[in-house]
Protein backbone atom coordinates (compact mmCIF):
# COMPACT_ATOMS: atom_id res chain seq x y z
CA UNK A 1 0.00 0.00 0.00
CA UNK A 2 1.87 3.69 -0.92
CA UNK A 3 1.13 5.28 2.33
CA UNK A 4 -0.43 8.88 2.78
CA UNK A 5 -0.67 11.34 4.96
CA UNK A 6 -3.45 12.47 7.24
CA UNK A 7 -4.78 15.64 8.84
CA UNK A 8 -5.80 14.28 12.03
CA UNK A 9 -6.93 17.21 13.02
CA UNK A 10 -9.01 18.13 10.77
CA UNK A 11 -11.12 15.47 10.87
CA UNK A 12 -10.87 15.83 15.10
CA UNK A 13 -12.29 19.51 14.02
CA UNK A 14 -15.68 18.01 12.88
CA UNK A 15 -15.93 16.53 16.39
CA UNK A 16 -17.90 18.48 19.67
CA UNK A 17 -15.83 18.46 22.87
CA UNK A 18 -16.36 19.59 26.33
CA UNK A 19 -12.48 19.76 27.27
CA UNK A 20 -12.29 18.90 30.88
CA UNK A 21 -9.48 22.07 30.98
CA UNK A 22 -6.33 21.35 32.94
CA UNK A 23 -7.55 17.82 33.86
CA UNK A 24 -6.53 15.60 31.64
CA UNK A 25 -7.84 11.57 32.04
CA UNK A 26 -5.08 9.74 30.82
CA UNK A 27 -1.46 10.48 31.75
CA UNK A 28 1.74 8.93 30.89
CA UNK A 29 3.33 7.70 34.42
CA UNK A 30 6.81 7.93 33.42
CA UNK A 31 7.73 9.77 30.61
CA UNK A 32 11.64 7.78 31.50
CA UNK A 33 9.84 4.40 30.32
CA UNK A 34 8.58 6.15 27.25
CA UNK A 35 11.96 7.78 26.21
CA UNK A 36 14.59 4.95 27.16
CA UNK A 37 12.54 1.65 27.66
CA UNK A 38 9.84 1.57 24.81
CA UNK A 39 11.06 0.78 21.44
CA UNK A 40 7.92 0.63 19.34
CA UNK A 41 5.85 3.54 21.10
CA UNK A 42 2.98 2.04 19.44
CA UNK A 43 0.43 4.75 20.80
CA UNK A 44 1.61 6.70 18.20
CA UNK A 45 0.30 5.37 15.25
CA UNK A 46 -2.39 3.54 16.70
CA UNK A 47 -3.88 6.17 18.71
CA UNK A 48 -6.85 6.94 15.91
CA UNK A 49 -6.88 10.60 17.40
CA UNK A 50 -3.05 11.18 16.97
CA UNK A 51 -2.95 12.15 20.81
CA UNK A 52 0.82 10.77 21.31
CA UNK A 53 3.72 11.86 19.74
CA UNK A 54 7.24 11.34 19.20
CA UNK A 55 9.70 14.24 19.17
CA UNK A 56 13.04 14.15 17.93
CA UNK A 57 14.89 13.15 21.08
CA UNK A 58 12.28 9.94 21.83
CA UNK A 59 10.28 11.84 24.39
CA UNK A 60 6.75 10.74 23.99
CA UNK A 61 3.89 13.76 24.76
CA UNK A 62 0.60 13.48 25.35
CA UNK A 63 -2.23 16.16 24.69
CA UNK A 64 -5.74 14.31 25.08
CA UNK A 65 -8.09 16.92 23.98
CA UNK A 66 -9.05 15.06 21.20
CA UNK A 67 -9.48 11.94 22.72
CA UNK A 68 -11.92 9.47 21.29
CA UNK A 69 -11.96 7.58 24.57
CA UNK A 70 -11.69 4.37 22.92
CA UNK A 71 -9.32 2.78 25.94
CA UNK A 72 -6.72 1.40 22.80
CA UNK A 73 -3.37 3.40 24.32
CA UNK A 74 -4.17 1.68 27.71
CA UNK A 75 -4.22 -1.95 26.08
CA UNK A 76 -1.51 -1.39 23.63
CA UNK A 77 0.74 -0.05 26.61
CA UNK A 78 0.57 -3.90 27.98
CA UNK A 79 4.55 -4.49 28.27
CA UNK A 80 5.29 -1.33 30.31
CA UNK A 81 1.85 -0.14 31.85
CA UNK A 82 2.41 3.33 31.67
CA UNK A 83 -0.51 4.50 30.89
CA UNK A 84 -3.06 6.05 33.36
CA UNK A 85 -6.08 5.64 31.75
CA UNK A 86 -9.71 6.92 33.32
CA UNK A 87 -12.83 8.58 31.20
CA UNK A 88 -13.53 12.28 31.71
CA UNK A 89 -15.60 13.59 34.60
CA UNK A 90 -18.98 13.25 33.54
CA UNK A 91 -20.30 15.14 30.79
CA UNK A 92 -16.58 16.31 29.36
CA UNK A 93 -14.55 15.15 27.07
CA UNK A 94 -16.03 13.67 23.33
CA UNK A 95 -19.85 14.32 23.17
CA UNK A 96 -20.71 12.21 19.52
CA UNK A 97 -23.33 14.04 17.46
CA UNK A 98 -24.07 10.70 15.28
CA UNK A 99 -21.94 8.09 17.02
CA UNK B 1 -21.03 -0.94 58.04
CA UNK B 2 -23.86 -1.65 55.79
CA UNK B 3 -25.69 1.44 54.21
CA UNK B 4 -29.45 1.13 53.64
CA UNK B 5 -29.99 0.46 49.87
CA UNK B 6 -31.54 3.34 48.10
CA UNK B 7 -32.31 1.43 45.18
CA UNK B 8 -33.62 -1.73 44.24
CA UNK B 9 -30.85 -1.89 41.81
CA UNK B 10 -28.36 0.45 39.72
CA UNK B 11 -27.43 0.22 36.49
CA UNK B 12 -24.16 2.09 35.28
CA UNK B 13 -24.30 2.96 31.33
CA UNK B 14 -27.11 4.02 29.04
CA UNK B 15 -26.36 2.16 25.99
CA UNK B 16 -28.28 -0.88 24.82
CA UNK B 17 -27.50 -3.11 27.11
CA UNK B 18 -27.99 -0.68 30.39
CA UNK B 19 -31.24 0.78 28.70
CA UNK B 20 -32.39 -2.94 28.27
CA UNK B 21 -31.56 -3.32 31.84
CA UNK B 22 -33.11 -0.34 33.50
CA UNK B 23 -36.28 -0.59 31.09
CA UNK B 24 -37.52 -4.12 31.91
CA UNK B 25 -36.25 -3.12 35.49
CA UNK B 26 -38.74 -0.45 36.02
CA UNK B 27 -41.54 -1.90 33.74
CA UNK B 28 -41.46 -4.20 36.79
CA UNK B 29 -41.93 -2.04 39.46
CA UNK B 30 -38.29 -1.90 40.75
CA UNK B 31 -36.76 1.78 42.06
CA UNK B 32 -33.89 1.95 39.52
CA UNK B 33 -31.52 4.47 39.19
CA UNK B 34 -29.35 4.27 36.05
CA UNK B 35 -25.87 6.59 35.71
CA UNK B 36 -24.13 7.67 32.61
CA UNK B 37 -21.16 9.48 31.81
CA UNK B 38 -22.34 11.38 28.70
CA UNK B 39 -24.00 14.70 28.62
CA UNK B 40 -27.48 12.64 27.24
CA UNK B 41 -27.68 8.91 26.52
CA UNK B 42 -25.86 7.88 23.64
CA UNK B 43 -23.11 11.02 23.76
CA UNK B 44 -19.97 8.28 23.72
CA UNK B 45 -21.34 5.38 22.12
CA UNK B 46 -20.36 4.26 18.31
CA UNK B 47 -21.86 1.82 16.39
CA UNK B 48 -22.09 0.93 12.46
CA UNK B 49 -25.11 0.97 12.66
CA UNK B 50 -27.29 -1.76 12.16
CA UNK B 51 -29.92 -2.71 14.45
CA UNK B 52 -31.56 -6.09 14.89
CA UNK B 53 -35.65 -5.35 15.17
CA UNK B 54 -36.29 -9.10 16.85
CA UNK B 55 -33.76 -8.24 20.12
CA UNK B 56 -35.75 -4.99 20.83
CA UNK B 57 -39.21 -6.26 19.43
CA UNK B 58 -38.74 -8.65 23.05
CA UNK B 59 -38.88 -5.38 24.96
CA UNK B 60 -40.60 -2.69 23.21
CA UNK B 61 -42.93 -4.45 20.50
CA UNK B 62 -44.06 -1.63 18.94
CA UNK B 63 -40.58 0.23 19.17
CA UNK B 64 -41.24 0.66 15.05
CA UNK B 65 -43.65 3.58 16.04
CA UNK B 66 -41.68 6.12 17.40
CA UNK B 67 -37.89 4.85 17.34
CA UNK B 68 -35.24 6.80 15.53
CA UNK B 69 -34.54 4.45 12.16
CA UNK B 70 -32.83 5.73 9.40
CA UNK B 71 -33.79 3.03 6.56
CA UNK B 72 -34.44 -1.11 6.36
CA UNK B 73 -32.16 -2.93 4.91
CA UNK B 74 -32.66 -4.63 1.34
CA UNK B 75 -29.80 -5.46 0.33
CA UNK B 76 -26.28 -7.08 1.77
CA UNK B 77 -23.10 -7.14 -0.39
CA UNK B 78 -20.20 -8.70 0.24
CA UNK B 79 -17.05 -7.78 -1.50
CA UNK B 80 -13.71 -9.16 -1.88
CA UNK B 81 -10.84 -6.31 -2.44
CA UNK B 82 -7.14 -6.65 -3.80
CA UNK B 83 -5.53 -2.75 -4.78
CA UNK B 84 -7.58 -2.33 -7.65
CA UNK B 85 -10.78 -4.33 -7.86
CA UNK B 86 -13.22 -5.92 -5.87
CA UNK B 87 -15.18 -9.40 -6.27
CA UNK B 88 -18.43 -9.48 -4.75
CA UNK B 89 -22.17 -10.89 -3.86
CA UNK B 90 -24.73 -9.06 -3.53
CA UNK B 91 -28.04 -10.47 -1.73
CA UNK B 92 -31.10 -8.61 -2.19
CA UNK B 93 -34.63 -9.92 -1.62
CA UNK B 94 -38.06 -7.95 -2.06
CA UNK B 95 -38.90 -10.01 0.86
CA UNK B 96 -36.76 -7.87 3.02
CA UNK B 97 -38.58 -4.78 1.92
CA UNK B 98 -41.52 -6.01 3.30
CA UNK B 99 -43.26 -5.27 7.36
CA UNK B 100 -42.60 -5.92 9.73
CA UNK B 101 -38.28 -5.30 8.76
CA UNK B 102 -35.54 -7.49 10.23
CA UNK B 103 -33.07 -4.92 10.37
CA UNK B 104 -32.41 -1.15 10.30
CA UNK B 105 -29.49 1.55 9.84
CA UNK B 106 -29.70 3.63 12.92
CA UNK B 107 -27.49 6.40 14.94
CA UNK B 108 -26.47 5.87 17.70
CA UNK B 109 -26.30 9.00 19.46
CA UNK B 110 -29.63 9.75 18.24
CA UNK B 111 -30.92 5.95 18.81
CA UNK B 112 -29.89 5.94 22.56
CA UNK B 113 -31.53 8.76 23.48
CA UNK B 114 -35.02 7.69 22.14
CA UNK B 115 -34.16 3.86 24.06
CA UNK B 116 -33.47 6.09 27.20
CA UNK B 117 -36.95 8.09 26.97
CA UNK B 118 -38.74 4.71 27.04
CA UNK B 119 -36.63 3.75 30.08
CA UNK B 120 -37.56 7.09 31.98
CA UNK B 121 -40.89 6.80 31.22
CA UNK B 122 -40.85 3.20 32.53
CA UNK B 123 -40.10 5.20 35.95
CA UNK B 124 -36.45 4.54 36.36
CA UNK B 125 -34.08 7.40 37.26
CA UNK B 126 -31.61 8.26 34.70
CA UNK B 127 -28.56 11.17 36.03
CA UNK B 128 -26.24 11.84 33.56
CA UNK B 129 -22.83 13.57 33.19
CA UNK B 130 -22.13 11.73 36.25
CA UNK B 131 -18.89 9.12 35.73
CA UNK B 132 -19.06 6.43 38.34
CA UNK B 133 -16.07 5.72 39.49
CA UNK B 134 -15.88 2.62 41.67
CA UNK B 135 -17.93 0.16 43.58
CA UNK B 136 -18.68 0.14 46.58
CA UNK B 137 -18.15 -2.90 48.80
CA UNK B 138 -19.16 -4.32 51.77
CA UNK B 139 -16.87 -7.50 52.67
CA UNK B 140 -17.67 -9.26 49.24
CA UNK B 141 -21.06 -7.77 48.93
CA UNK B 142 -21.24 -4.89 46.31
CA UNK B 143 -23.76 -2.49 48.02
CA UNK B 144 -23.37 0.69 45.55
CA UNK B 145 -21.36 3.09 43.66
CA UNK B 146 -19.28 6.23 43.71
CA UNK B 147 -19.18 8.62 41.39
CA UNK B 148 -17.65 11.63 40.71
CA UNK B 149 -20.14 14.10 42.02
CA UNK B 150 -20.52 15.06 45.49
CA UNK B 151 -21.93 13.40 47.93
CA UNK B 152 -21.83 11.51 45.21
CA UNK B 153 -21.96 7.31 47.12
CA UNK B 154 -25.32 5.64 46.05
CA UNK B 155 -26.37 2.09 47.26
CA UNK B 156 -28.80 -0.37 46.06
CA UNK B 157 -28.90 -4.29 46.96
CA UNK B 158 -27.95 -4.76 42.89
CA UNK B 159 -25.39 -3.32 40.93
CA UNK B 160 -25.54 -4.47 36.99
CA UNK B 161 -22.39 -3.16 35.03
CA UNK B 162 -23.71 -1.89 31.40
CA UNK B 163 -20.40 0.01 30.91
CA UNK B 164 -18.87 -0.79 27.93
CA UNK B 165 -16.05 -2.25 26.35
CA UNK B 166 -13.32 -1.00 28.64
CA UNK B 167 -15.24 -1.98 31.94
CA UNK B 168 -12.97 -0.21 34.41
CA UNK B 169 -15.61 -0.83 36.97
CA UNK B 170 -14.83 -4.45 36.75
CA UNK B 171 -11.40 -3.98 36.74
CA UNK B 172 -11.04 -1.98 39.14
CA UNK B 173 -13.28 -4.12 41.59
CA UNK B 174 -10.74 -7.28 40.55
CA UNK B 175 -13.51 -9.26 38.47
CA UNK B 176 -11.38 -9.55 35.66
CA UNK B 177 -8.22 -8.28 34.08
CA UNK B 178 -7.14 -6.02 31.72
CA UNK B 179 -8.74 -6.90 28.02
CA UNK B 180 -6.01 -8.67 25.84
CA UNK B 181 -5.16 -6.50 22.67
CA UNK B 182 -5.43 -9.68 20.35
CA UNK B 183 -9.38 -10.17 21.87
CA UNK B 184 -10.44 -6.09 20.90
CA UNK B 185 -10.68 -4.88 17.54
CA UNK B 186 -10.43 -0.91 17.31
CA UNK B 187 -12.65 0.90 14.74
CA UNK B 188 -12.79 3.92 13.04
CA UNK B 189 -15.59 5.44 11.40
CA UNK B 190 -16.99 8.48 9.79
CA UNK B 191 -20.39 10.17 8.67
CA UNK B 192 -20.41 11.77 5.48
CA UNK B 193 -23.56 13.63 4.59
CA UNK B 194 -25.10 13.77 1.21
CA UNK B 195 -28.65 14.77 -0.44
CA UNK B 196 -30.99 12.06 0.22
CA UNK B 197 -31.37 11.90 -3.92
CA UNK B 198 -28.23 10.56 -4.61
CA UNK B 199 -27.75 8.03 -1.64
CA UNK B 200 -30.80 6.29 -3.46
CA UNK B 201 -29.43 6.67 -7.03
CA UNK B 202 -26.54 5.50 -6.20
CA UNK B 203 -27.70 2.68 -4.23
CA UNK B 204 -30.39 1.66 -6.46
CA UNK B 205 -33.09 2.15 -3.56
CA UNK B 206 -36.18 3.41 -2.62
CA UNK B 207 -37.35 6.21 0.18
CA UNK B 208 -36.62 4.05 3.36
CA UNK B 209 -34.94 1.05 1.87
CA UNK B 210 -30.90 0.75 2.56
CA UNK B 211 -28.07 -0.83 1.62
CA UNK B 212 -24.86 -2.57 3.91
CA UNK B 213 -21.65 -3.49 2.09
CA UNK B 214 -19.21 -5.56 4.51
CA UNK B 215 -15.05 -5.54 2.78
CA UNK B 216 -12.59 -7.66 3.46
CA UNK B 217 -9.33 -7.68 1.86
CA UNK B 218 -6.21 -4.90 1.23
CA UNK B 219 -8.11 -2.62 2.69
CA UNK B 220 -7.02 -3.78 6.11
CA UNK B 221 -3.60 -3.92 5.14
CA UNK B 222 -2.55 -7.55 6.12
CA UNK B 223 -4.47 -7.18 9.48
CA UNK B 224 -7.14 -9.07 10.79
CA UNK B 225 -10.42 -6.74 10.33
CA UNK B 226 -13.45 -5.46 7.89
CA UNK B 227 -14.36 -2.63 6.35
CA UNK B 228 -18.16 -1.47 6.44
CA UNK B 229 -20.08 1.11 4.58
CA UNK B 230 -23.97 1.48 5.42
CA UNK B 231 -26.28 3.78 4.03
CA UNK B 232 -28.50 6.05 6.26
CA UNK B 233 -31.57 8.17 5.56
CA UNK B 234 -29.43 11.62 4.53
CA UNK B 235 -25.73 9.76 5.41
CA UNK B 236 -23.32 7.23 4.98
CA UNK B 237 -21.52 5.59 7.55
CA UNK B 238 -17.91 4.61 6.09
CA UNK B 239 -15.40 2.56 8.84
CA UNK B 240 -13.13 -0.13 9.20
CA UNK B 241 -11.91 -1.80 12.14
CA UNK B 242 -9.06 -4.47 12.80
CA UNK B 243 -7.78 -6.57 15.83
CA UNK B 244 -5.81 -3.88 18.17
CA UNK B 245 -3.31 -6.57 18.33
CA UNK B 246 -2.38 -6.49 14.41
CA UNK B 247 -2.63 -2.43 14.45
CA UNK B 248 0.31 -2.59 17.07
CA UNK B 249 2.18 -5.32 15.57
CA UNK B 250 1.79 -3.89 11.91
CA UNK B 251 4.97 -3.18 10.42
CA UNK B 252 4.16 -0.73 8.78
CA UNK B 253 2.79 1.07 11.53
CA UNK B 254 -0.53 2.25 10.28
CA UNK B 255 -2.49 4.36 11.73
CA UNK B 256 -6.11 3.73 12.18
CA UNK B 257 -7.19 7.29 10.14
CA UNK B 258 -4.40 6.18 7.22
CA UNK B 259 -6.85 2.80 6.78
CA UNK B 260 -9.89 4.81 6.58
CA UNK B 261 -8.34 7.21 4.31
CA UNK B 262 -6.82 4.61 1.93
CA UNK B 263 -9.90 2.73 2.06
CA UNK B 264 -12.29 5.64 1.16
CA UNK B 265 -9.42 6.58 -1.98
CA UNK B 266 -10.41 2.64 -3.09
CA UNK B 267 -11.42 2.64 -6.62
CA UNK B 268 -14.46 0.44 -5.83
CA UNK B 269 -15.46 2.75 -2.99
CA UNK B 270 -14.83 6.32 -4.08
CA UNK B 271 -17.22 6.46 -6.24
CA UNK B 272 -20.06 5.92 -4.02
CA UNK B 273 -18.51 8.39 -1.25
CA UNK B 274 -17.93 11.23 -3.60
CA UNK B 275 -18.96 14.39 -2.40
CA UNK B 276 -20.31 13.52 0.84
CA UNK B 277 -19.98 15.81 3.62
CA UNK B 278 -17.59 14.53 6.71
CA UNK B 279 -19.67 15.56 9.95
CA UNK B 280 -17.77 13.54 12.55
CA UNK B 281 -14.97 11.56 12.87
CA UNK B 282 -15.40 8.54 16.02
CA UNK B 283 -13.32 5.53 17.02
CA UNK B 284 -14.65 2.78 19.46
CA UNK B 285 -13.09 -0.52 20.63
CA UNK B 286 -15.76 -3.84 20.07
CA UNK B 287 -14.91 -6.94 22.03
CA UNK B 288 -14.17 -9.40 19.61
CA UNK B 289 -13.01 -12.09 21.54
CA UNK B 290 -16.06 -14.28 21.48
CA UNK B 291 -16.67 -17.27 24.00
CA UNK B 292 -13.61 -17.86 25.70
CA UNK B 293 -12.94 -14.07 26.08
CA UNK B 294 -16.09 -13.93 28.56
CA UNK B 295 -15.18 -12.82 32.23
CA UNK B 296 -16.94 -14.24 34.86
CA UNK B 297 -20.52 -12.22 34.76
CA UNK B 298 -22.09 -12.54 37.51
CA UNK B 299 -21.03 -12.33 41.59
CA UNK B 300 -22.07 -10.47 45.17
CA UNK B 301 -24.84 -7.99 44.37
CA UNK B 302 -23.44 -7.54 40.45
CA UNK B 303 -23.91 -8.48 37.36
CA UNK B 304 -22.11 -7.38 33.62
CA UNK B 305 -24.09 -7.50 30.59
CA UNK B 306 -23.47 -6.34 26.84
CA UNK B 307 -19.91 -5.22 26.13
CA UNK B 308 -18.33 -4.99 28.88
CA UNK B 309 -19.18 -8.60 29.58
CA UNK B 310 -17.53 -9.34 26.00
CA UNK B 311 -20.80 -10.28 24.47
CA UNK B 312 -20.32 -9.51 20.64
CA UNK B 313 -20.73 -12.17 17.76
CA UNK B 314 -18.14 -10.82 15.39
CA UNK B 315 -18.57 -13.36 12.65
CA UNK B 316 -21.84 -11.95 11.90
CA UNK B 317 -21.48 -8.33 13.43
CA UNK B 318 -23.89 -8.12 15.99
CA UNK B 319 -23.12 -6.75 18.94
CA UNK B 320 -26.34 -4.43 20.22
CA UNK B 321 -28.77 -7.13 20.25
CA UNK B 322 -26.68 -9.52 22.49
CA UNK B 323 -26.23 -6.39 24.39
CA UNK B 324 -30.29 -5.97 24.61
CA UNK B 325 -30.69 -9.17 25.21
CA UNK B 326 -28.08 -9.92 28.38
CA UNK B 327 -29.73 -6.66 29.87
CA UNK B 328 -33.04 -8.26 29.99
CA UNK B 329 -31.89 -11.31 31.00
CA UNK B 330 -29.81 -9.66 33.66
CA UNK B 331 -33.22 -7.62 34.62
CA UNK B 332 -35.13 -10.28 34.84
CA UNK B 333 -33.03 -12.36 36.92
CA UNK B 334 -32.93 -9.43 39.74
CA UNK B 335 -36.87 -9.29 39.31
CA UNK B 336 -37.29 -13.08 40.15
CA UNK B 337 -34.95 -12.69 43.05
CA UNK B 338 -36.76 -10.49 44.62
CA UNK B 339 -40.11 -11.92 44.16
CA UNK B 340 -38.62 -15.18 45.21
CA UNK B 341 -36.65 -12.76 48.21
CA UNK B 342 -33.72 -14.77 47.48
CA UNK B 343 -31.30 -12.14 47.88
CA UNK B 344 -28.48 -11.03 46.06
CA UNK B 345 -25.93 -13.35 46.10
CA UNK B 346 -23.59 -14.97 43.44
CA UNK B 347 -25.45 -18.59 44.31
CA UNK B 348 -28.87 -16.48 43.30
CA UNK B 349 -27.73 -14.33 40.52
CA UNK B 350 -26.51 -17.43 38.76
CA UNK B 351 -29.89 -17.67 37.31
CA UNK B 352 -28.66 -14.95 35.01
CA UNK B 353 -25.65 -17.72 33.39
CA UNK B 354 -28.04 -20.18 33.04
CA UNK B 355 -30.83 -18.04 31.22
CA UNK B 356 -27.89 -16.82 28.96
CA UNK B 357 -26.47 -20.09 28.06
CA UNK B 358 -30.12 -21.29 27.40
CA UNK B 359 -30.02 -18.14 24.97
CA UNK B 360 -29.12 -17.52 21.07
CA UNK B 361 -26.18 -15.00 23.12
CA UNK B 362 -24.28 -18.49 24.36
CA UNK B 363 -25.22 -20.84 21.76
CA UNK B 364 -24.06 -18.60 19.09
CA UNK B 365 -20.78 -17.19 21.25
CA UNK B 366 -20.72 -21.40 21.50
CA UNK B 367 -20.52 -22.01 17.87
CA UNK B 368 -18.21 -19.54 16.83
CA UNK B 369 -15.95 -20.13 19.51
CA UNK B 370 -12.85 -20.76 17.64
CA UNK B 371 -13.31 -18.77 14.94
CA UNK B 372 -11.14 -15.60 16.56
CA UNK B 373 -8.29 -18.02 16.75
CA UNK B 374 -8.36 -19.62 12.80
CA UNK B 375 -8.62 -16.03 11.49
CA UNK B 376 -5.44 -14.93 13.51
CA UNK B 377 -3.46 -17.42 12.60
CA UNK B 378 -4.22 -17.30 9.28
CA UNK B 379 -3.74 -14.05 7.77
CA UNK B 380 -3.83 -14.94 4.44
CA UNK B 381 -7.76 -14.81 4.42
CA UNK B 382 -7.15 -10.80 4.60
CA UNK B 383 -4.63 -10.76 2.11
CA UNK B 384 -3.26 -13.36 -0.40
CA UNK B 385 -6.91 -14.86 -0.69
CA UNK B 386 -9.34 -12.09 -1.62
CA UNK B 387 -6.15 -11.08 -4.29
CA UNK B 388 -6.36 -14.63 -5.22
CA UNK B 389 -10.27 -14.07 -6.01
CA UNK B 390 -10.32 -11.19 -7.69
CA UNK B 391 -7.34 -11.79 -10.07
CA UNK B 392 -9.09 -15.00 -10.87
CA UNK B 393 -12.08 -13.20 -11.73
CA UNK B 394 -10.36 -10.42 -13.86
CA UNK B 395 -8.32 -12.61 -15.79
CA UNK B 396 -11.28 -14.69 -16.55
CA UNK B 397 -13.99 -11.82 -17.65
CA UNK B 398 -10.92 -10.19 -19.19
CA UNK B 399 -11.38 -11.26 -23.26
CA UNK B 400 -7.89 -11.06 -24.77
CA UNK B 401 -7.75 -13.77 -27.12
CA UNK B 402 -6.64 -16.52 -24.45
CA UNK B 403 -8.85 -19.13 -24.50
CA UNK B 404 -10.38 -20.29 -21.12
CA UNK B 405 -9.55 -23.58 -20.62
CA UNK B 406 -5.28 -22.08 -20.49
CA UNK B 407 -7.28 -19.26 -18.00
CA UNK B 408 -8.07 -21.37 -15.74
CA UNK B 409 -4.52 -23.50 -15.67
CA UNK B 410 -2.91 -19.65 -14.79
CA UNK B 411 -5.68 -19.16 -12.30
CA UNK B 412 -5.05 -22.53 -10.72
CA UNK B 413 -1.40 -21.88 -10.72
CA UNK B 414 -1.61 -18.39 -9.30
CA UNK B 415 -3.38 -20.19 -6.80
CA UNK B 416 -0.68 -22.95 -5.79
CA UNK B 417 2.07 -19.71 -6.05
CA UNK B 418 0.22 -18.05 -3.51
CA UNK B 419 -0.16 -20.80 -1.12
CA UNK B 420 0.51 -24.58 -1.48
CA UNK B 421 -2.28 -26.99 -2.23
CA UNK B 422 -1.93 -28.43 1.02
CA UNK B 423 -2.60 -25.24 2.45
CA UNK B 424 -5.54 -24.40 0.77
CA UNK B 425 -7.44 -27.21 1.82
CA UNK B 426 -6.20 -26.83 5.00
CA UNK B 427 -7.33 -23.91 5.87
CA UNK B 428 -10.83 -24.42 3.58
CA UNK B 429 -11.22 -27.37 6.37
CA UNK B 430 -10.10 -25.24 9.16
CA UNK B 431 -12.74 -22.65 8.36
CA UNK B 432 -15.66 -24.91 7.94
CA UNK B 433 -14.59 -26.66 11.37
CA UNK B 434 -14.83 -22.35 12.95
CA UNK B 435 -18.06 -21.85 11.46
CA UNK B 436 -19.75 -25.37 11.67
C1 LIG C 1 -17.68 0.66 14.74
C2 LIG C 1 -18.65 -0.30 15.37
C3 LIG C 1 -19.61 -0.90 14.61
C4 LIG C 1 -20.54 -1.74 15.19
N1 LIG C 1 -21.53 -2.23 14.40
C5 LIG C 1 -22.53 -2.93 14.97
C6 LIG C 1 -23.67 -3.26 14.21
O1 LIG C 1 -23.78 -2.90 13.04
N2 LIG C 1 -24.67 -3.95 14.82
C7 LIG C 1 -24.60 -4.30 16.13
O2 LIG C 1 -25.55 -4.91 16.64
N3 LIG C 1 -23.52 -4.00 16.88
C8 LIG C 1 -22.49 -3.31 16.34
N4 LIG C 1 -21.44 -2.92 17.12
C9 LIG C 1 -21.38 -3.36 18.53
C10 LIG C 1 -22.29 -2.53 19.42
O3 LIG C 1 -22.04 -1.17 19.23
C11 LIG C 1 -22.07 -2.87 20.89
O4 LIG C 1 -22.11 -4.26 21.06
C12 LIG C 1 -23.11 -2.23 21.80
O5 LIG C 1 -23.06 -0.83 21.70
C13 LIG C 1 -22.88 -2.62 23.24
O6 LIG C 1 -23.81 -1.97 24.07
P1 LIG C 1 -23.49 -1.71 25.58
O7 LIG C 1 -24.71 -1.06 26.16
O8 LIG C 1 -23.03 -2.96 26.23
O9 LIG C 1 -22.26 -0.72 25.63
P2 LIG C 1 -22.14 0.81 25.10
O10 LIG C 1 -23.06 1.03 23.98
O11 LIG C 1 -20.70 1.01 24.93
O12 LIG C 1 -22.66 1.64 26.35
C14 LIG C 1 -21.93 1.78 27.54
C15 LIG C 1 -22.43 3.03 28.24
O13 LIG C 1 -21.90 3.12 29.55
C16 LIG C 1 -21.45 4.43 29.80
N5 LIG C 1 -20.38 4.34 30.80
C17 LIG C 1 -19.22 3.65 30.70
N6 LIG C 1 -18.51 3.72 31.84
C18 LIG C 1 -19.24 4.49 32.69
C19 LIG C 1 -19.02 4.94 34.02
N7 LIG C 1 -17.93 4.57 34.69
N8 LIG C 1 -19.95 5.72 34.59
C20 LIG C 1 -21.07 6.08 33.91
N9 LIG C 1 -21.33 5.68 32.64
C21 LIG C 1 -20.43 4.89 32.04
C22 LIG C 1 -20.98 4.93 28.44
O14 LIG C 1 -20.96 6.33 28.39
C23 LIG C 1 -22.01 4.30 27.52
O15 LIG C 1 -23.15 5.11 27.35
C24 LIG C 1 -20.47 -2.06 16.57
C25 LIG C 1 -19.49 -1.47 17.35
C26 LIG C 1 -18.60 -0.57 16.78
C27 LIG C 1 -17.59 0.10 17.66
S1 LIG D 1 -8.27 6.59 24.52
FE1 LIG D 1 -8.07 6.25 22.29
S2 LIG D 1 -8.28 8.28 21.39
FE2 LIG D 1 -7.87 8.61 23.59
S3 LIG D 1 -5.65 8.85 23.73
FE3 LIG D 1 -6.07 6.67 24.07
S4 LIG D 1 -5.90 5.72 22.02
FE4 LIG D 1 -6.08 7.94 21.72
Amino acid sequence: MTAITVNVEEKLFQNRYRVDAGRPHIKIKDADICTNACGSKSCTFVCPASCYKTEGNGNVTLITDGCLECGSCRIICSEHMNVEWEYPRGGHGILFKFG
Amino acid sequence: MKKPSQFDAIVVGAGPSGNACAYTLAKAGLKVLQIERGEYPGSKNVQGAILYANALEQIIPDFRDDAPLERHIIEQRMWLLDETSFVGTHIRSEDYNKPPYNRYTILRAQFDKWFSSKVREAGALLICETTVNHLIMDGDQVVGVQCDRMQGDVYADVVILADGVNSTLARKAGFHGEIKSENVALAVKEILFMPEETIRQRFNIGEESGVVIEMVGRITDGMMGTGFLYTNKESLTIGVGCMLGDFKNNPNRTSPYVLLEQMKRHPAIAPLIEGGEMKEYCAHLIPEGGFHAIPQIYGNGWMIVGDSGGFVNAVHREGSNLAMTTGRLAAETVINAKAASKGYRADSLKAYKTALDDSFVMKDLYKYRDMPKVLHKNPQFFTSYPDMVAQAARTMITVDGVDKKTKEREIFASFRKTRKLTGLVGDAYKLWKAIR
